[in-house]
């Protein structure tokens, strides 16, 4: 079983996560075209490489970002998303 | 008799003897036999028939790596023979054969083995159409092996004699895998390094190969001393290490125990295994590896044959002779197929042994399926040829051959974990490179000979003799002959993962253990390749068979039961699970009453009486801080800023594609506090996903999951109120406590919040309560309407009821693309809000319209059957399905069925219309669209009567109750003492003022999460997270004491009712918690006063460790929900390490 790194807890079995699916900011709602809309709410990029995602600690429902390398499948780093968003996104 | 008088054999114990039966005949063997030592010490070699020919076998390796020894014992199939030890009254039957094992009719296949090529199957049964299906039977008939005997599964048998099968983590810095030369020596040098190491072996005993030869008897003895010397190694023999995983993760099966291991570095020493020879009839039984032999005779003490033929490819073939030679076996010969001379050549020129060269095998010969012989033929150069020209030299009359030509590294283990077989020309031997970080290999195993120093590869470059006749196997286990494989790759199927799926190579129970050199070098030779391009098929877990009781062992099916659990049982509940919670799903009132009835008689009292439901299994979050009103709003479709305090609303949530994920009610409990309900099964996701939205967003909120918190029942019926104002002090009437009110206050003496809501379509109250406070609260309103006639009722009838009004089930009266709109909901949509999820997709849906809706339906045909959900509507004209039934229900009050669809053809959306439900046994039913609610239209049943005045009786002293009550002994022992704490005084503290709050009041708070600090007035304080902390105060009548108002960012969280505590206390208890946690919490790595938040026993939980004194003790609270539940489970654990 793998491991993650969790932020808050330290190093921890891949089963006490939760995926939260690739990390997509969200475009502006009331500006963004259709088009653009539809690519984010029903696709994924699947990238072969290095990719963004929310993991959830479940036992501590506390949510990050892992940075992941698909073609490897290793875990690069994970980081809780104040590090990434300074400012709270509204 | 085969057993040697003198006393050698390291397994057996001569002064024991052990009865048992083989094919139906009574054998004895000695105490430390296996079944194959002790049927070859009865001089009985013929063991099983081959898969495809029946073809007769016995031992090969005797190290349990082939598949010719499995056999069939009462209550298990395919045991392994050359493993599985004997035991008193033994009753073993031989497998695959038909008739007797001495005459199996079967065995007249091999004739035809020149029509039955690879492939026949795939080439010849598939014309005509249906011929497989005719074909299939008559040969699954006479394939497969063992058999399941069912009758073993009956309960008796498993009460009775069943063994209990466990699993455990295990965490260790050094895992070794082998303990033979290379892996003591490993194991001691991480040791002194000050390494924990913990040393595996599948052996009974450790020294590897070191066992097989007697002059390596001492250095394996102090080795092995060394190792129970040193401290910090832990052995583990009669363990096999079946499968490597990501990130060092092992699995270890033990016999009735799987370890599942996290080492911070591995290293691989699990060595070789012995090759056989290719040639003709090499699967006769007497022909075996040299090792076999080296194994019958220092295992077991038993003479392998009077007289014996060796083939060489190395020296080792030269020490079995010597070995044979003091066992009391005529060495005939050695057939030596190097050039070179042995350089123990004149050990062997002592013993008088000829060694004749130029020769190679041409075939064994038989008698009485056994070797008789071996015929010898001129050497030739390697060639795949079958028809080449050959010339017999002569033959040598033996009943032994020992086959010493070369090993094969014991590679599936480290490639399952990625490592890549190299094959090396010169060297005629596959090495091992590319194993994972953190993971070494060493000896025999990475190819590399040799004890202290490295010695010439043993392996003899194409010990490959094709015959003219064929029969000469490469694959034992599939009686595939070289011929096959060639034919294989002329089919075309000439890369080894192809021609593995073709030919069944490797495939069989010993997965290629003794064909996978073999295969590689033939396959390479027929394709002109080399052997490193050819390769080995790729190895994955497991290395070997598991046993299901292995895998079942130890599981986990968490279980929540509400705090009224023990009440409900006692009054006759019939249960249901709902996810993990046990729910009534209706109560039996005597033994003779249907189900149907009990349903009905319940739906009955509620819409004419007053009934009670527990409904503490409803989610319930908290959400409070300055933006709660912000933060609800953007979450859920409704307008929640102007809602006021004291009331709720209907709170529906989308996902962001606008589809329907969960449902409840909003309550406003005061301006920055917000109390949500939400589904039973959705709520820990409702949660999750608000943590997430709120990790972007950042406003100034609390979330927090109250579910186990509070407990909640519903008191609903034209009685309610009646019912309801005997216990509380609140006004009823319908201008104090409108619909949808929200209300705080004492009520059976317990602080509650009631809702009035209408879920069930009566007047009805909500009662919210702390959980442990919650049976006092249920008892009064049973003692309070006792008489008026109260009783509960369960899911079922709530279903029905909810039925009845029309109100919608998410997730039952949904699918994963119902929108709002389908279920015209539009009403709950607040449009002029910025935002809330789903809101632009919604409002692009709406644009393009909905192609369906949910629709009701009643059918008032007496005597119709009941649709099911999930029935069909079909519109009979098109013959087309046009939708489905979501709920549907025969209505007593009604007197008619009602259910609810989700309709596809909206022209056929319009009250009046009619529609056709498929049901069960394939007939249509007339069904008319209906609007609901089908029941009381226009909500006049759920005004309470005014005309009735109040009249609290009485006054209430609660008591907090613990879900583990008395009758549950609290389990008390030498090593191990558990103790429900439940009842002790605990508080959260949570939010962004939490600690410097708790730093103010004098408290010292640890400085890093998942630590905890003991303060001088014995609380304890644990840290969980940068912004929380709980307090645990051993004093049960200790009361926190809320932060002043005007103190913000402070949340206070009641740990006390949302979470049971244990405590686990004794030097064990690392190692009993090992079982129901992967977390490593050994007394080194996990000190005092550290804090782990993780899954125990598959539910969440926090461990602390607070030593009582200087005895290691834990902390371990859980929801209280699952209190009995993780009671049971450690209870279970900790079972072993009672007594002494």
């Amino acid at each position: 079983m793998k491991l993650m790194h969790c932020p808050l807890n330290g190093q921890r079995n891949i089963s006490e996560f939760t995926y939260g699916g690739e990390y997509h900011p969200m475009p502006n709602p009331e500006e963004s075209t259709v088009d653009t809309w539809i690519e984010y709410i029903y696709f994924d990029k699947n990238t072969a490489g290095i990719v963004l995602e929310w993991w959830c600690h479940t036992a501590t429902s506390y949510w990050f970002l892992a940075e992941r390398n698909t073609i490897t499948d290793e875990i690069l780093r994970t980081l809780p998303v104040s590090e990434l968003k300074k400012e709270p996104v509204s | 008799m085969a057993r040697m008088t003198k006393d050698v054999g390291d397994r057996i114990d001569r002064k024991t003897t052990v009865n048992f039966s083989f094919d139906g005949r009574s054998f004895s063997g000695l105490a430390g036999d296996t079944i194959a030592s002790a049927l070859l010490a009865n001089g009985q070699w013929l063991v099983s028939r081959s898969f495809k020919y029946h073809r007769p076998r016995g031992v090969l390796s005797l190290s349990g790596d082939d598949g010719n020894t499995l056999v069939q014992l009462a209550d298990e199939p395919n045991t392994n023979a050359d493993r599985k030890l004997l035991q008193q009254d033994l009753r073993v039957e031989p497998q695959n054969c038909n008739g007797s094992l001495n005459h199996d009719p079967m065995a007249v296949l091999g004739l035809f083995s020149r029509f039955l090529p690879v492939g026949f199957y795939y080439k010849t049964f598939f014309r005509p159409a249906g011929a497989w299906a005719f074909w299939s039977k008559i040969i699954r008939k006479s394939a497969g092996l063992g058999k399941l005997d069912a009758t073993y599964l009956s309960d008796g048998y498993i009460e009775s004699e069943s063994t209990n099968y466990d699993k455990q983590y295990l965490h260790t810095d050094t895992l070794v895998i082998g303990g033979g030369y290379h892996g003591m020596k490993a194991a001691l040098d991480a040791a002194a390094e000050g390494h924990f190491v913990l040393l595996v072996d599948r052996e009974p005993t450790l020294g590897g190969a070191m066992n097989l030869d007697a002059s390596l008897s001492e250095l394996r003895d102090s080795l092995v001393a060394e190792i129970s010397a040193a401290e910090n190694i832990r052995v583990e023999t009669n363990t096999l290490c079946n499968g490597w995983y990501h990130d060092n993760w092992f699995a270890l099966c033990s016999e009735n125990r799987l370890y599942k291991v996290r080492a911070k570095e591995s290293l691989v020493a699990v060595g070789a295994l012995e090759q056989p020879a290719v040639f003709r009839n090499n699967d006769l039984p007497g022909v075996i590896l040299g090792s076999a032999a080296q194994r019958m005779i220092q295992h077991y003490g038993i003479q392998p044959g009077k007289r014996a033929v060796i083939i060489a490819g190395n020296d080792e073939a030269y020490r079995v002779a010597l070995d044979l030679v003091a066992a009391g076996t005529q060495v005939e010969a050695i057939v030596e197929l190097r050039d070179e001379p042995s350089a123990l050549a004149a050990s062997i020129a002592e013993q008088n042994i000829r060694v004749i060269r130029n020769a190679e095998p041409h075939m064994a010969l038989s008698s009485s399926r056994h070797v008789s012989g071996l015929q010898l033929r001129a050497r030739t150069a390697p060639h795949l040829d079958p028809l080449s020209d050959y010339e017999v030299i002569e033959s040598i009359d033996c009943d032994l051959i020992c086959m010493s030509v070369g090993y094969m590294p014991a590679f599936q283990l480290p490639c399952q974990a990625g490592a890549r077989l190299i094959y090396e020309d010169n060297r005629a031997t596959f090495s091992i490179e590319g194993l994972p970080k953190g993971s070494k290999i060493v000896g025999a195993s990475a190819g590399r000979w040799g004890l202290e120093q490295e010695e010439p590869s043993p392996n003899f470059p194409w010990p490959i003799f094709p015959h003219p006749k064929g029969k000469e196997f490469v694959d034992y286990d599939e009686d595939l002959t070289i011929s096959d494989l060639i034919n294989a790759v002329n089919d075309g199927f000439d890369h080894i993962q192809l021609l593995k799926r073709y030919s069944t190579n490797g495939m069989g129970p010993s997965q290629g253990r003794q064909s996978a050199l073999a295969s590689a070098r033939i396959v390479a030779f027929a394709t002109g390749k080399s052997v490193t391009e050819t390769g080995i098929t790729t190895a994955r877990p497991p290395l070997a068979g598991v046993s299901l009781a292995l895998s079942a062992g130890r599981s986990f099916f968490p279980a929540r039961r509400t705090a009224m659990h023990h009440w409900h049982d006692a009054h006759g509940a019939v249960w249901l699970q709902a996810g993990t919670w046990y729910r009534p799903a209706f109560y039996r009132s005597s033994p003779e009453e249907s189900d149907q009835d009990c349903i009905t008689r319940e739906n009955r009292q509620v819409r004419e009486n007053v009934g009670l439901i527990d409904i503490s299994t409803l989610g319930g979050i908290d959400i409070r801080g300055p933006d709660a009103a912000e933060f609800v709003n953007r979450i859920y479709t409704g307008a929640f800023k102007g809602l006021k305090t004291g009331h709720s609303r209907y709170a529906l949530l989308c996902n962001e594609a606008g589809v329907v994920i969960d449902d409840g009610v909003a309550c406003r409990i005061a301006e920055h506090h917000f109390y949500l309900t939400a589904t039973s099964v959705g709520v820990d996701r409702v949660v999750q996903q608000m943590f997430r939205w709120n990790a972007e967003w950042r406003l100034d909120v609390d979330i927090a999951n109250v579910t186990a918190a509070f407990a909640a029942m519903n008191v609903a019926g034209p009685n309610a109120r009646r019912v309801l104002a005997k216990i509380t002090k609140l006004e009823l009437d319908d201008e104090a406590f409108p619909f949808m009110a929200v209300r705080q206050g004492e009520t059976a003496g317990v602080e509650a919040r009631l809702i009035r809501t209408g879920f069930v379509g009566e007047l009805g109250y909500e009662i919210h309560v702390p959980q442990h406070l919650a049976q006092n609260v249920w008892t009064a309103l049973m003692q309070a309407g006792e008489a008026l006639g109260i009783a509960p009722f369960g899911v079922e009838a709530q279903r029905l009821l909810r039925l009845e009004k029309g109100h919608v089930i998410i997730g039952q009266d949904t699918d994963a693309m119902t929108t709002p709109m389908e279920l015209d909901m539009g009403w709950a949509l607040a449009w002029k809000k910025p935002f809330f999820l789903g809101k632009r997709t919604l409002q692009d849906l709406e644009k393009i319209g909905q192609p369906r809706k949910l629709i009701g339906f009643t059918i008032k045909t007496a005597g119709s059957p009941v649709p099911k959900e999930s029935h069909l509507l079909i519109d009979d004209k098109q013959d087309k399905m046009i939708g489905r039934v979501t709920s549907c229900a025969y209505s007593p009050v009604l007197s008619q069925i009602v259910g609810l669809a989700l309709l596809e053809d909206l022209s056929k959306s319009e009250t009046g219309s009619l529609i056709k439900i498929r049901c069960d046994g394939g007939g249509l039913v007339d069904a008319t669209v209906t609007a609901a609610p089908f029941y009381d239209p226009e909500n006049q049943r759920q005004k309470p009567d005014d005309s009735f005045i109040n009249e609290t009786t009485g006054t209430f002293t609660p008591v907090s109750t613990s879900q583990i009550t008395a009758s549950m002994t609290t389990s008390t022992s030498d090593r191990l003492h558990l103790t429900d704490l439940s009842l002790i005084s605990r508080q959260g503290y949570k939010g962004s003022g939490a600690i410097g709050y708790l730093q103010s009041q004098g408290a010292e708070v640890p400085d890093a999460p998942n630590k905890a600090i003991v303060s001088a007035n014995g609380s304890m304080i644990a840290r969980l997270s940068f912004e929380e902390t709980l307090v645990i105060h051993a004093d049960a009548r200790f009361e926190f004491v809320p932060p002043p108002s005007e103190i913000t960012s402070v949340y206070f969280l009641p740990r006390a009712h949302s979470h049971c505590c244990f405590q686990l206390s004794g030097k064990d208890a690392s190692v009993a918690l090992s079982k129901l946690t992967g977390i490593d919490l050994t007394p080194e790595n996990f000190p005092n006063l550290n804090v782990a938040q993780t899954s125990i026993a598959r539910v969440n939980g926090i461990l602390i460790r607070s030593d009582l004194n200087d005895e290691l003790a834990f902390y371990i609270l859980t929801d209280t929900p699952s209190a009995v539940y993780l009671w049971d489970c450690i209870e279970d654990a900790i079972k072993e390490f009672n007594g002494n």
